[in-house]
């Protein structure tokens, strides 16, 4: 079976800064895989890789088998009809109300009727646990946890294949983090979509994910299922889910 | 030796700046007549820019009318000065204060405006959700505003135009005490199609610079609210700067025999 998504020996550097050396990933249909890894390791630009968002210098990266890098713009954008993202600060659209948020993909991609749209972008809100009174609000009007959960919806408003989590928990209280993680977790399985998140938050792996991929200065130094991530026997590993300042890993505390 | 690399680096970041400005407005214009159209944008941008631009426009045409009109007086009272002063104060009006005027109070207030907006939306990845949403943001977002602008601003000076002349007839009438019939005559006759056409084709080109270098600050921008700080004052300098340029060379090509 074609992997969801093949990046194989990918390279972007930013002027002199090496950021991805060489990252080297599969992830299987119906998979999640978490991305773990420190600050600046180049989590976000791994998948904004994936998306296209931004072109790797070198290397390959597929998605159900198709070579995205140097796709044209018109096919880039079939391939990200198939894909829905929550960002780290949500990015909600905020000049649009909340259902036109959650509704965006499907008027404006899909093309659907906006009465249609707005039903389901209803449906969508009341999946991750809001009414819909918030429906005529505006994102300056919500708190943080709600765009969190608005962002959510509106990611898996199209039923996406394939769904990119950034930093889902940061900013979040502990609580509100784990009501995240279960509706990430419940939408995927629900969805049955694949799934690739990044996060420094260990709750969040052990929740979330079924694959763990541990990026450390641009490569992946530690892949396995997460039941395997307490016995790595990797000393990087162990120094980064059990949040030691001692060990292989050096801060660099001047960039 | 310092002198040398600050020189080099500064042609450098010059000559990467207008490259990346050539490629943005080559991306806006073949965005332009390729679909999807997002017509409810354009339609809501027209009217940020015809229809709230109104009263600054308004405001700085119809000064600037009644102060040509005194001015003319206080230096040609010595000729004929009832009709020099109507002639002087339209074709002032018409050809170059109404367009570029209009134009910089756009620059300052929707093309800083844009580079706000567009600068916000990029530091917040608003235009990166834009684009895994499956909608070009070209499309979506540059598209409609420069159209916009390109549209509207014609329409703009048209009324500005007829605002300026009334203020010149305001002065020459109530201050000056001409006759107000001879003074509308003289303009009317004195006005060509040309000084008209040249100030709304004028007003097109400073709306597409306006609306473009809004945008490109704005899309270009990074680093926090700083970033989008800067991208707003880059933005109303610039337009600012190549309004008034390109004025010039825009008369030449009118009216240079």
């Amino acid at each position: 079976m074609t992997p969801k998504i093949k990046m194989t020996d990918v390279h972007k550097a930013f002027g002199p800064k090496v950021v991805l050396d060489g990252v080297t990933l599969e992830v299987a249909k119906g998979e999640s895989l978490v991305i773990i890894g420190g600050s600046g390791t180049g989590k976000s630009v791994t998948i904004k890789c994936i998306q296209g968002l931004i072109k790797p210098d070198s290397g390959s990266i597929q998605i159900d088998g198709r070579e995205i890098v140097g796709m044209g713009e018109r096919e880039l954008e079939e391939v990200n009809a198939q894909t829905g993202m929550l960002f780290q600060g949500a990015a909600l659209f905020d000049s649009l109300n909340i259902w036109e948020n959650v509704a965006f993909g499907l008027i404006q991609g899909k093309k659907m009727k906006r009465a249609d749209a707005k039903e389901i972008a209803i449906e969508k809100l009341r999946q991750v646990g809001l009414s819909p009174d918030v429906a005529p609000l505006y994102p300056d009007e919500v708190s943080g946890g709600m765009k969190k959960r608005i962002g959510l919806a509106r990611a898996i408003a199209t039923n996406p294949e394939l769904i990119f989590f950034d930093e889902p928990t940061t900013g979040l209280d502990p609580i509100m983090s784990d009501v995240i993680n279960d509706l990430i977790r419940r939408c995927v399985s629900d969805l049955g979509s694949t799934s690739v998140t990044i996060t420094h938050d260990m709750s969040s792996v052990r929740k979330i994910a079924d694959k763990v991929a541990m990026l450390y200065k641009g490569k992946i130094i530690w892949y396995g299922p997460v039941g395997d991530i307490d016995r790595s026997g990797d000393p990087y590993v162990e120094q980064f889910i059990n949040g030691r300042a001692e060990g292989p890993i050096q801060m660099e505390i001047r960039g | 030796m310092n002198l040398f690399a600050r020189i080099g680096s500064f042609s450098m970041s010059f000559i990467r700046a207008t490259g990346r400005l050539t490629l943005f407005t080559m991306k806006t214009l073949s965005a332009c007549v390729r679909p999807p159209f997002y017509f409810r944008a354009l339609l809501s941008q027209m009217v940020e820019i015809g229809f709230y631009s109104l009263p600054v426009v308004a405001l700085t045409t119809l000064f600037s009318g009644m102060v040509i009109a005194l001015q003319s007086y206080a230096g040609l009272s010595g000729f004929s000065s009832e009709g020099v002063v109507a002639s002087v104060t339209e074709l002032t009006v018409t050809r170059e204060l109404g367009p570029v005027l209009a134009a910089l109070m756009v620059a300052g207030r929707v093309g800083a405006a844009m580079a706000a907006e567009l600068g916000t939306m990029r530091v917040t990845e608003q235009i990166d959700a834009l684009t895994t949403l499956s909608t070009n943001p070209f499309k979506y977002l540059i598209v409609p505003r420069v159209l916009a602008g390109v549209l509207m601003l014609p329409l703009l000076v048209l009324i500005g135009d007829v605002i300026g002349i009334y203020g010149g007839y305001l002065i020459s009438v109530y201050k000056l005490d001409f006759n107000s019939v001879n003074f509308l005559r003289n303009s009317w006759n004195f006005m060509q199609a040309v000084d008209i056409v040249s100030g709304m084709t004028k007003a097109a080109v400073f709306g597409f610079i306006v609306t473009l270098l809004g945008c490109y600050n704005g899309y270009h921008s990074h680093g926090g609210a700083e970033g989008v700080g800067a991208a707003t004052t880059n933005a109303v300098v610039s337009s600012s700067i190549l309004i008034l340029i390109s004025n010039y060379w825009l008369t030449e090509l009118f009216f240079a025999k």
